[in-house]
């Protein structure tokens, strides 16, 4: 992807939202002290959150907050795919589903009769998924919220044509690195670290917390090791399950890794 | 080991006391040469560093482009024909090989080095020599055939057994008359020709299928893919020329050229610092280890 | 009046309460005095003042992917055994700037002139001690001397303690590294219940003790402290067979184990990273989003990490297999080639804080078993 750096035209940025807590978008506007550096090298063209300002179409860059979870939001993506030069999925939801994909593990028109009053005027699909299960994307950004020095770098990396500065490697870097003590070794709660893209800094260990998987598979995680590793140690039925299936969960190694998890702790029922 | 290990501490610009400070140097020449690739001309901006400057042909420097990070590029000439001058042609394919083919004449990068061994012109005096190369690897012996090439008479019979993919990817073809008239065999051949090519098709160790070496007075000297190496190494032994006269580069991911970070290590070598180039006798155990 | 005049190699009996004072005295001598802390749920080398900060009747209980703390009421201050993080992150920070550039017209370097720490280690384990050693062979060379390292490593202060409750992942005794410090120090702590013995090993070490007030040791206390040592020396968790070991690993890369560890390790970089003696980093820039200023940081890096091998066009330690099997034959094998000893020191920290549990004493048994078998 080239922004044309000699072009005296600012590429044109927009962001989108779909279905999604908004929290991936208030990242971007969080960053106060750079967001003047932002506007000079780029032009935010639409960006509903922060202005009702929209200027037409196509743009370079789109960015994208939000999982497709309705028929609507199915023919939304592909316009916006068609607007956009170049397609950067932007957060858990769009990376993977989000929390929302939790219904892809059970059945919807349950939960539509339950909770709402008139079901006939409830038009959503049987599951939640990522921007890249519907349209070609260039890339993904992980995070629930993302962190924003890495959106930041992403645009960076996109004006100065280079290779976006996030590493593969596991959240047990940023650990290690931040003098973080491991809170599996040491106090044995279940941390998905291990397997975990970094990206966040550690944030979730950093505060006495287990990582919950927010920013994806690393690439290489040994998902199988750390589900027979874990399952053993659940306090409860089904706790590393339920960790995988959270934010993450409907991304395939996520998806997979809940698969053996279960299996094992229903082996080991059977026993 | 029995490589040329050359004193980079007195010539060189690595700053051994500054971990990772770069000179700046200016382009002052870039020519395109295949698809994707150019050869640029730096010369440090601080005339010190500059006149201080040696290398020997094979070794590398650590190239930096602000922002982007550092590349190790081997030197694709020699200290005379460069004038001076540090000569490095690019393929412009990763992160910061990239960001160089954006550069103009006049541009600056930071430059640390040389670093590694070079490779054993002296050592084979005297011997014949076949310099088998494929692709971009054909740069980093451009200042070993140069060398070669002023003192001649120094050595036997020298062939080049140069191979690309397809004949828009040969490196330097303007050159190949001089070398020719040099008294250099050149046999050059591609993957897969095209309308004009007439030249051989196939690849650079079938050369050894057709020709006679005398073992014990050949040198080999390659570099380029190691898949080519690995069978130019198969020929060459099974000719039983000995593994202490071929000679192997190696490239592997390195960050900063002096055997301290760790990532180039293959076995008990730091390929920055006891490489790039080795006999193969060093690298017996370790050439065709899978992924080691 | 007994003659109380201090040599290198005297050994004193040294009230615990004076250690706050001499801690105190070599923080006016511009120390930083960094030593054991409890904290969260774990010990770590941290600042210090004196003994109040110390883990007081804290013991600890290491074991494959577990440690825990154990809280007693005794009067001692170093029975817990090392902590989570070694002292590999005083002398090589985790991240340090190298240096920033900007472009005003042509680029500008501006080096990170930052002045060196200077630290005062306190409670140096043996294993510790050879693990600092070892980098200093890695990061001092003739060919190659790290600034950073060495300007960290020169104004060091190291008051080494003498194990005396090795836990279960330890095995110094197999690698010829403790549990008693034999040099290398300035000062060597030994706990007894009532007082500290302290070894005089630096010309420093003997000024800094000079000025507190000490008594010669009975022969009651120096036996008590003799018998202490020769007790932990017996008592440690683990053993490893070193016999012919850079050979084992490095002529048996095609081992069958390489492919069981790996269906274990998780590669998730934790073994590097509390290991005293791994030193593998990696530089990389932080450019702004203009593309006008980039600062470049060096942070510590792995062999585990998926993008350490990377080359355009491939890489070449594709799988967790080839990961693994780099890490342990350096570590025990061609460490040795490289820089004349063993990697490994039996701190134990790699197996504690592997997640998975993967235990480098079982890992080389295992491939020594294979090849016998």
């Amino acid at each position: 992807m080239t922004l044309s750096p000699k072009s005296s035209l600012k590429p044109k940025v927009a962001v989108y939202k779909f279905s999604s807590c908004d929290g991936c978008q208030l990242s971007i506007l969080n960053m106060e002290d750079e967001l003047l550096d932002i506007a000079s090298a780029v032009d935010i063209s639409y960006f509903l959150e922060a202005t009702r300002t929209v200027k037409p179409g196509p743009y370079d860059v789109g960015i994208v907050e939000g999982s497709i979870t309705t028929p609507h939001e199915v023919d939304r993506i592909k316009e916006v795919r068609a607007e956009c030069k170049y397609l950067i999925a932007l957060g858990t939801c769009a990376t993977a589903g989000g929390i929302q994909a939790l219904r892809n593990f059970s059945r919807v028109d349950d939960y539509i009769k339950t909770v709402y009053a008139h079901p006939e005027f409830i038009h959503t699909l049987e599951t939640s998924t990522s921007i890249a299960n519907n349209v070609p994307v260039d890339l993904e950004i992980w995070g629930c919220p993302v962190n924003k020095g890495t959106v930041l770098e992403v645009l960076a990396a996109l004006l100065q044509n280079r290779r976006p500065n996030f590493p593969p490697s596991p959240v047990c870097v940023e650990c290690k690195r931040r003098s973080i003590i491991c809170v599996a070794v040491a106090q044995g709660i279940p941390c998905l670290g291990p397997v975990v893209h970094g990206g966040c800094g550690a944030l979730c260990p950093a505060n006495g917390r287990g990582c919950y998987g927010c920013f994806g598979p690393s690439s290489a995680g040994n998902f199988n090791s750390l589900v027979n590793t874990m399952v053993p140690l659940d306090r409860y039925p089904n706790e590393t399950a339920n960790l995988l299936r959270s934010f993450s969960s409907n991304s395939p190694a996520f998806r997979a890794a809940a698969d053996a998890a279960l299996k094992i702790a229903s082996t080991k029922e059977a026993k | 080991m029995t490589t040329t290990l050359i004193d980079t501490a007195a010539h060189s610009a690595g700053h051994n006391d500054k971990l990772l400070l770069p000179h700046w140097a200016e382009i002052v020449k870039i020519i395109p040469e295949a698809e994707g690739v150019s050869t640029f001309h730096f010369r440090f901006t601080d005339p010190t560093v500059q006149n201080r400057y040696r290398f020997e042909p094979g070794q590398f420097n650590m190239l930096y482009v602000p922002g982007y990070g550092e590349a190790a590029i081997s030197m694709s000439s020699d200290l005379e024909t460069a004038g001076g001058l540090l000569v490095h042609t690019i393929r412009h394919i990763g992160n910061v090989t990239r960001a160089t083919s954006r550069l103009k004449v006049g541009d600056v990068v930071g430059i640390r080095g040389p670093f590694g061994t070079s490779w054993p012109l002296e050592a084979i005096e005297g011997m014949d020599v076949v310099i088998a190369c494929g692709g971009i690897g054909l740069p980093p012996l451009r200042g070993a055939i140069y060398r070669i090439i002023r003192n001649r008479a120094r050595y036997g019979k020298i062939t080049l057994l140069y191979g690309a993919r397809m004949p828009k990817d040969l490196m330097f073809p303007a050159e190949y008359e001089a070398w020719q008239k040099a008294d250099i065999d050149m046999q050059v051949t591609v993957d897969r020709g095209d309308d004009t090519w007439t030249g051989r098709v196939g690849v650079v160790p079938m050369w050894f299928y057709h020709f006679r070496v005398d073992p014990h007075k050949t040198a080999v000297l390659t570099c380029g893919p190691e898949i080519m190496m690995r069978f130019v190494i198969y020929e060459a032994l099974a000719r039983r020329i000995p593994s202490d006269q071929i000679y192997v580069s190696l490239e592997r991911n390195m960050k900063c050229g002096q055997g301290a970070c760790g990532h180039c290590q293959q076995g008990p070598y730091f390929i920055c610092k006891d490489g790039p180039v080795f006999p193969f006798k060093a690298l017996e155990n370790i050439f065709n280890v899978e992924e080691y | 009046m007994t003659d109380k005049t201090l040599f290198i190699g005297s050994t004193v009996a040294l009230p615990k309460p004076e250690l706050d004072l001499l801690l105190a005295d070599l923080r006016k001598n511009d120390y930083q005095t960094v030593g054991p802390h409890m904290q969260d749920e774990s010990i770590v080398y941290t600042k210090i003042e004196g003994l109040k900060d110390l883990p007081r009747g804290i013991l600890s209980e290491q074991n494959p992917a577990s440690y825990r703390m154990l809280q007693t009421d005794k009067d001692r201050y170093f029975d817990f055994i090392p902590a989570n993080q070694s002292w590999k992150q005083f002398l090589f920070p985790p991240r340090h700037t190298l240096f920033s550039a900007s472009k005003e017209g042509k680029w500008q370097l501006k080096e990170n002139d930052e002045p060196a720490p200077r630290y005062a280690l306190i409670g140096v384990r043996a294993c510790e001690l050879a693990a600092i050693n070892i980098q200093d062979k890695i990061f001092l060379r003739e060919d190659f001397s790290d600034p950073i390292y060495r300007s960290r490593r020169e104004g060091l202060f190291i008051m080494a303690v003498n194990c005396l409750d090795p836990d279960a992942t330890c095995f110094c005794v197999s690698m010829g590294t403790g549990p008693r410090h034999t040099a290398g120090f300035d000062l060597c702590l030994t706990e007894l219940d009532e007082v500290f013995l302290v070894e005089v090993g630096s010309e420093l070490g003997r000024s800094m003790l000079a000025e507190r007030t000490y008594d010669l040791p009975s022969a009651f206390v120096q036996n008590a402290a003799n018998q202490a040592m020769d007790r932990a020396t017996r008592s440690m968790g683990r053993t490893m067979d070193t016999r012919d070991l850079p050979e084992l690993l490095t002529t048996h890369l095609d081992a069958d184990r390489w492919n069981v560890v790996s269906k274990r390790c998780l590669s998730c970089t934790n073994c590097t990273l509390v290991c005293p003696t791994c030193f593998c980093w990696d530089a990389v820039d932080q450019a702004d989003i203009l593309g006008k200023s980039t600062r470049r940081e060096r942070v510590w890096d792995s062999c585990f990490n998926p993008n350490y091998s990377f080359v355009v066009g491939g890489n070449t330690r594709p799988n967790i297999r080839s990961r693994y099997r780099q890490w342990l034959t350096h570590k025990l094998g061609t460490w040795k080639a490289q820089f004349d000893v063993l990697g490994c020191v039996g701190c134990g920290r790699c197996i504690t804080w592997c997640p998975a549990g993967i235990d480098i004493t079982e890992e080389v048994a295992a491939i020594r078993a294979e090849v016998n078998s």
